[in-house]
């Protein structure tokens, strides 16, 4: 993985001293919140219902054995023993003061890790296939180009102040395990003709107005990649709404030009700009690649004991195929049942760099989904790995089934919720583990978010919940049919809102119609687009 | 009632106007009545305490205070996931009525 050089960790270690200077004079009483409040959310830093929340980058998801023992060091010394893994492959940390994040974010930046652009309206953390590198259906890593985008991106003169925050997504496989198209650009690397490329899609996004992101581009030459995203960029901070926050995205300019329009002048743009010259040197992506060489992988068994059930159902559900035929990829699953997704203690945090150090050279991932990775585990090591995570209370074996739920920190922490999603999440878990309904069930991705800015991503759930305030009463709307995936698509409402008992009632409802309904091995997602959304309303509404 | 509420301003933790300062127990809050403009505007002045602002407020039987709007009752006792988290109160029956 990437390693700063002298710059890198000169830019940070200066940005920390700057924070702290300026954390001082809010302290002292010489700036207003109004003064001191966007120059801390360009260091990630919120003021939620009962704390500051710092959000610390994890670039593209991938991070080392240390900086997660660091992670559990910030947990400790300054928050309170655990953290939360987010939708966009951060951490957050819930109880930070404003009189310690300052000496918080020196610690991290001992070891190469930042809370730069995590928030505002800049562009934020790169995300990426948490498979990268490992993955046997990538046609090449995509984390050299998501690094070389972060580098791009950070401290950029010209996109510090857009109108509204920026997110990028970077993958390099046909499948889509990046929300791409659900980002304000997605971009596929691919190969043609041998040679190396990336499509481009601009405009997608959750929130209020969710919007999957059209192609704009089939083919950029890699060399051009970064002068392409410039010319996208130039186009939105131009003519991207500054008079309306909630209508300041590029969804929003690229919906309202129209695709073809929009192209048309990043097509204008990206000319000018090959003549001006913006692309990084060769060389400097050819420097930041090395970072990425594969490990050292060596043959082994590609078979194992499966005579344990517990440790079989764990490999059928949480492993992924990897390139190489002696490994595979490792979820850790931050979902036990009637647990916070998404949150892990500092212990936990502390075994799982353990296991990247003994049996993953060193490599975590954190997946968009809220879990972990170790992205290269040998087969022959998968038992002792899987003991190690069962006995850390991280062994649930519920990848992509209704138990992996994503759900948002919702009312319990958010200052921008209306509704509670995590008891949700763990009443829904719960059940389903309880009754052996899960396995019965099979790949169904629910998310859950606890307002309209659907950071619980539930536009993009096979089921989807939103919580609304209903006149002070926490209420909750039920959606169907949504992907993240290739296959993308928008869940629909499908009717009138419930309570929390009712809602999860709902759920199983919805189930249920599955179970009844589905054909051969269908998924959830499946038979809802086979079948339509009547059979469901029918048994939720009795219409 | 009225009182006031807001998040100190060194740790972020929720605090509550008790008539001289801030209190991090919402039973403490008073009620400030008309004079929650001025309070709030020196306040603010102040520095203490981040974005304080004005809520309506009810006392229970037991002479607990209750923030009329959820989010300010979550506010008060903690996440609902974590009361191990939350603030320490006396009032047992705190967390029936957070929701």
């Amino acid at each position: 993985m990437y390693k700063y050089d002298q710059y890198d960790q000169a830019m940070v270690d200066a940005r920390v001293e700057e924070f702290r200077d300026q954390a001082r004079r809010r302290i002292e009483g010489k700036l207003t919140e109004d003064q001191f409040k966007p120059l801390r959310l360009m260091n990630g830093l919120y003021l939620q219902l009962h704390a500051y929340m710092l959000r610390v980058a994890i670039p593209y998801g991938t991070l080392d054995a240390r900086q997660m023992e660091m992670l559990a060091d910030i947990a400790d010394k300054y928050d309170r023993g655990y953290g939360h893994f987010t939708t966009r492959q951060n951490i957050q940390y819930n109880w930070i003061k404003l009189e310690d994040c300052a000496d918080a974010l020196a610690d991290l930046a001992t070891v190469e890790m930042h809370a730069i652009q995590t928030s505002g309206n800049c562009i934020r953390n790169i995300s990426a296939d948490h498979f990268a590198g490992a993955a046997a259906d990538e046609v090449i890593d995509p984390r050299p180009y998501a690094e070389l985008m972060r580098q791009w991106s950070s401290f950029h003169p010209e996109f510090t102040y857009l109108p509204r925050k920026f997110k990028i997504a970077v993958i390099a496989s046909a499948k889509d395990r990046a929300a791409m198209r659900l980002h304000d650009i997605g971009i596929r690397i691919v190969k043609r003709d041998g040679e190396a490329g990336a499509q481009f899609y601009a405009g997608g996004g959750m929130g209020r107005t969710p919007m999957i992101a059209p192609l704009i581009r089939d083919f950029v030459p890699i060399d051009q990649m970064i002068t392409y995203a410039e010319a996208c960029l130039r186009v939105y901070n131009r003519y991207g709404r500054r008079d309306n926050k909630y209508k300041a995205r590029i969804k929003i300019l690229v919906h309202e030009l129209g695709a073809a329009e929009y192209t048309r002048q990043v097509e204008e743009e990206f000319a000018h700009l090959l003549n001006v010259g913006v692309e990084p040197p060769r060389e400097e992506l050819a420097r930041i690649a090395a970072h990425f060489a594969p490990p050292a992988f060596v043959d082994g068994p590609k078979t194992l004991d499966r005579s344990d059930p517990d440790f079989a159902l764990w490999v059928d559900r949480n492993t992924h195929r990897h390139k190489h035929d002696a490994y595979v990829s490792a979820v850790i699953s931050l979902k036990p049942a009637g647990g916070i997704p998404g949150d892990a203690t500092a212990d936990q945090m502390r075994v799982v760099a353990r296991l990247a150090r003994d049996y993953s050279f060193d490599e975590l991932r954190v997946m968009h989904t809220q879990n972990l990775l170790l992205p290269h585990v040998r087969i022959a090591d998968l038992h002792a790995v899987w003991t190690a995570l069962e006995a850390a209370g991280l062994g649930a074996p519920n990848m992509d089934t209704i138990e992996d739920i994503i759900a948002c920190p919702g009312l319990d922490y958010c200052s921008l919720a209306n509704a509670r999603s995590i008891p949700l999440a763990q009443r829904i878990s719960e059940r389903f583990a309880e009754t052996g309904r899960t396995e019965v069930v099979g790949e169904l991705k629910l998310k859950i978010s606890g307002c309209i800015n659907a950071c619980g991503h539930h536009h993009a759930g096979h089921i989807g919940i939103l919580g609304v305030d209903k006149k002070g009463v926490e209420n909750y709307q039920l959606s169907l049919g949504g992907s993240e995936a290739e296959d993308v698509s928008l869940a629909k409402i499908t009717g009138p809102g419930f309570d929390e008992d009712g809602v999860i009632a709902a759920v199983e409802k919805v189930t249920d119609v599955y179970l009844a309904s589905r054909a051969g091995g269908e998924r959830f997602l499946d038979t809802y687009r086979r079948i339509g959304m009547e059979p469901f309303k029918e048994a939720l509404y009795g219409q | 009632m009225k009182i006031l509420t807001g998040n100190d301003l060194r740790s972020g933790a929720v605090t509550w106007w008790n008539g001289t300062g801030w209190s991090l127990f919402v039973d403490d809050a008073v009620d400030v009545g008309d004079e929650a403009e001025e309070i709030l505007a020196r306040e603010d002045a102040a520095r203490r305490v981040n974005v304080p602002y004005a809520i309506a407020a009810t006392i229970d039987a037991g002479g607990h205070v209750r923030p009329a709007h959820i989010k300010d009752r979550v506010r008060a006792l903690g996440p609902t996931v974590r009361r191990d988290l939350g603030v320490p109160t006396a009032d047992k029956t705190g967390w029936d009525w957070v929701i």
